[in-house]
């Protein structure tokens, strides 16, 4: 394996891991509530300006960390509680411009609150590059992965073992038998929607050390989540960090072998090429529609 | 004369077989009934013959040739027509523009001249409204011209359909459950205006659960059970047969 | 119905004809000519949108192919702005003709995300391709000139987007109250009992897909020809949304209300200008609201509210 390559795939990996966390919490809030979120990438740029804001403040980076998650979890109660439920039964058009507006509401908050610079963020255990046969590796991605990887475990405990986790899965398989076993849908649905911020928000955080963070990181890489979601399938897990992993290494392979100027465009090629040619992804479930 | 042959007409969808070898023939100007338990594949059937499902197997004639449609409005210009037993009325028209719609097939206009407006179409949008007012106090739906079809109630939407499939003038017309969710005066309604519908020399296909509707008003009834031909024959044979008896428990109309 | 038609179209030509009594200076007239612009757009975006129940988050691309077309065949290669308007727009044309038969077989959110790639693939395209385009930084636009004569100054081209304005508004209902308007409200209205009626539903969205595509194309090149400069950022992901949303809040299926739409999203945050760093939080703030509490959008919920208030004793 040339070393060119393993430098390729290593940049891949770390980047579709985020994808992949990004992806994970368009998934949850998808089968939660049937609602594509636009505002998912704006949980990751509050993640990592607000970590940055409070370490500069003085904060302790464990600490600005939880109360960067937090308050992107709050963010994510707040859009449900008040633009998401609100429009319940709404068209799919009108749900995509509330959450598109709840957007573009964070990202002026941001420059408000915050500012519109670039920011960076300290990595968490120093810069000294790692050599791996040939390639280097940033601490900073061993991060990245390690905790996607620890998140992925959680979850899948979460979903299998406990029982919100099961009545989370029960209302996207049914919604209406689940509320009538007693499962609160509104209980469901925030915490689908705090958990799919946490996701993002931690995300954010994990990269801001190699890509710097600003007020509108999360127009991108939402929408890389995105794709990374529909490339795995829509909905499933699984396939959320399928899509995201192969996005990842897709653009880095890309950049690398084929054309630098065009790697955001890979992302929207492949959204256009899953669509067109197998809308259900990788892992996703064929719907059968009846008449 | 024979309107519509299916041969061998089979569906499966995934590793269910909905419908089953099925072998039937429509006379023209019959109404030709289709009755069965629930899940039995009617509906399946119905869609199978406007062409919103393709058949795993089997081949349809219709008028003495092999229908060779694809698409559900390639079996429309061919001139099947049809309701559905979940309402699918065009909630965001009037009632009279539901009409209208359904009159597509028989409205040529360019795409230029609909742009323009050329005078030869303010003419021909004249005479599709006034058409489909025929149609609507044809159903008995005069009074409902001018309604939004939102505000119409249920009874009156299963006739607003019927006037709607009946623009598109049909040879054969597929109404699904038209009596289903109406009370007994409705119903007869119904009876009466599908007697009017054979009457314009429309054939009509049948599928419902009434039974006093069906034996009141079919000369053929063909009868599914599992997707597969349970028994066939005029009402007097099909009531009086033990396998339909036994398929249904007691087959009480009300 | 057709009383109503004729009425509205005589409203949009009185408006059109006295505004200019009510502009005072020349950013009046070019905030006139912008919401000119945008409603054009707006009103081919809502034949999609509103009458045929579709959704396109990429249209900014069409906007921006047009404007580029344009732009290039008349500053690098010296075509006649007309001609350059033409070929731009049959470009379009062609394309979403090409694009719209996969992209519209897609539903929903689907569709949605394959026209919102469609148009940032688009605007990445043209963004890199700095050769002929400019780059991020865009390129200067030659005047407009019909019959030898150079279109410059804001009152000539007032009229002339005006002009164009009622006219688009004129063909957009033709089209709506005709079979084929009848056709789209049907397969938005049911696409299974539409198909089962006779209609094409592909051919019709791929159909109306095409002439909204051609609305933008047009207003782009026109918008590129008025400025005189065109950049990426007419091309974004953001002024995609922008038209949905005047779309959406002017009123989905009112043509009127897309031209309503067009006027206050385009004003709003122009006159927001003094509170330029709430911008984008009033912007969002106003969709989210409207969306929630008058999803039918401004014009249709006000004529029901005249409807009931009229009924009152």
């Amino acid at each position: 394996m040339s070393a060119q390559f393993l430098q390729f795939l290593l940049a891949g990996l770390t980047i579709g891991a985020i994808y992949a966390l990004v992806a994970l919490g368009f998934s949850i809030i998808y089968n939660a509530s049937q609602v594509i979120n636009f505002a998912q990438g704006e949980f990751v740029m509050v993640g990592g300006m607000c970590t940055v804001w409070l370490g500069n403040a003085g904060w302790p980076l464990p600490a600005a960390i939880a109360a960067a998650v937090l308050l992107a979890a709050l963010l994510g109660l707040a859009l449900e509680r008040f633009a998401v439920e609100p429009a319940r039964g709404a068209s799919v058009v009108t749900l995509i411009i509330i959450t598109i507006g709840a957007s573009i509401l964070l990202r002026g908050l941001a420059t408000l609150v915050w500012d519109k610079k670039i920011h960076a963020l300290k990595p968490f255990s120093g810069e000294a590059p790692i050599q791996i046969g040939g390639a280097t590796l940033l601490p900073q991605s061993l991060w990245v992965l390690g905790v996607t990887l620890v998140v992925v475990l959680l979850l899948s405990w979460f979903f299998g073992r406990t029982l919100l986790g099961k009545a989370l899965l029960a209302t996207s398989h049914n919604r209406l038998a689940a509320q009538l076993v007693g499962i609160s849908v509104r209980r469901v649905l925030l915490v689908a929607f705090s958990l799919s911020a946490a996701l993002g928000a931690v995300a954010g955080i994990l990269i801001a050390p190699i890509t710097f963070t600003a007020w509108d990181v999360g127009v991108m890489l939402g929408l890389k989540g995105f794709a990374a979601a529909i490339l795995g399938g829509m909905g499933s897990g699984p396939g959320a960090v399928v899509g995201g992993l192969a996005l990842g290494i897709i653009e880095a392979m890309g950049a690398g072998y084929l054309s630098s100027a065009y790697k955001d465009a890979l992302a929207f090629v492949i959204i256009l090429a899953v669509l067109f040619f197998m809308p259900n992804g990788l892992l996703g479930r064929r719907s059968v529609d009846r008449v | 004369m024979s309107l519509l042959r299916a041969e061998g007409l089979s569906k499966d969808f995934g590793g269910v077989r909905a419908i089953e070898s099925l072998d039937f023939e429509i006379r023209a100007g019959t109404v030709f009934s289709i009755i069965g338990p629930n899940g039995a594949g009617k509906t399946t059937l119905l869609n199978l013959l406007t062409g919103i499902y393709r058949p795993s197997a089997g081949r349809l004639w219709f008028d003495g040739h092999a229908l060779s449609a694809r698409a559900p409005h390639e079996f429309a210009a061919a001139g099947i027509g049809r309701t559905f037993q979940n309402l699918q009325i065009f909630f965001n028209m009037s009632a009279l523009e539901n009409v209208m719609a359904g009159r597509h097939l028989h409205e040529r206009c360019g795409l230029a001249a609909a742009l323009l407006r050329a005078p030869r179409l303010a003419r021909a949008e004249r005479a599709c409204r006034s058409r489909a007012a025929e149609l609507l106090a044809f159903v008995g739906l005069e009074a409902h011209e001018r309604s939004a079809a939102d505000a119409m109630p249920y009874g009156a939407l299963k006739r607003l359909e019927i006037a709607r499939a009946l623009a598109g003038e049909p040879r054969l017309l597929l109404l699904d459950e038209p009596a289903a969710g109406l009370n007994p005066s409705e119903i007869r309604d119904i009876d009466r205006l599908i007697q009017r519908i054979a009457g314009l020399g429309v054939t009509v296909v049948l599928v419902e659960h009434n039974m006093k509707l069906v034996m009141g008003v079919s000369q053929h009834v063909l009868v599914l059970n599992y997707g597969r031909k349970l028994a066939e024959g005029d009402t007097e044979t099909v009531r009086n047969d033990p396998r339909v008896i036994e398929a249904y428990l007691g087959s009480g109309g009300d | 119905m057709a009383s109503s038609r004729t009425a509205g179209l005589a409203a949009l030509a009185a408006v059109v004809a006295l505004l200019p009594l009510a502009l005072v200076n020349n950013y009046h007239y070019e905030v006139a000519i912008l919401v000119g612009l945008n409603a054009i757009v707006c009103v081919g975006l809502n034949l999609l949108i509103g009458y045929a129940g579709q959704i396109s988050l990429g249209h900014a691309g069409f906007f921006g192919l047009g404007a580029y077309g344009s732009a290039i065949l008349t500053a690098r290669y010296g075509w006649p702005p007309l001609a350059a308007l033409l070929a731009a727009t049959l470009a379009v044309a062609l394309l979403a003709l090409a694009i719209g038969r996969p992209i519209l077989r897609l539903r929903g959110h689907y569709l949605a995300m394959a026209t919102l790639g469609m148009g940032v693939i688009i605007s990445i395209v043209i963004t890199t391709e700095d050769r002929y385009t400019g780059g991020p930084d865009g390129m200067s636009v030659p005047p407009l000139t019909l019959a030898g004569v150079a279109l410059t100054g804001e009152r000539p081209w007032y009229w002339v987007v005006g002009v164009l304005l009622v006219l688009a508004v004129w063909l957009a209902r033709n089209l709506i109250d005709s079979p084929h308007g009848r056709a789209l409200r049907a397969l938005h209205g049911s696409e299974v009992a539409a198909e089962v009626g006779g209609i094409d539903s592909a051919r019709h969205k791929v159909r109306v897909f095409v002439i909204s595509a051609v609305y933008a194309a047009v207003a782009g090149s026109l918008a590129a020809h008025y400025a005189g400069f065109i950049t990426p950022a007419k091309v974004t992901f953001f002024h995609s949304i922008e038209l949905v949303t005047m779309v959406v809040f002017g009123g989905m299926a009112s043509t009127f209300g897309a031209v309503v739409g067009a006027a206050v999203l385009t004003t709003l945050p122009q006159a927001l200008t003094v509170f330029k760093e709430y911008e984008m939080v009033v912007f969002g703030g106003v969709m989210m609201l409207t969306m929630i509490f008058m999803p039918k959008g401004l014009v249709p919920t006000l004529a029901a509210l005249a409807a009931r208030l009229g009924k009152a004793p």
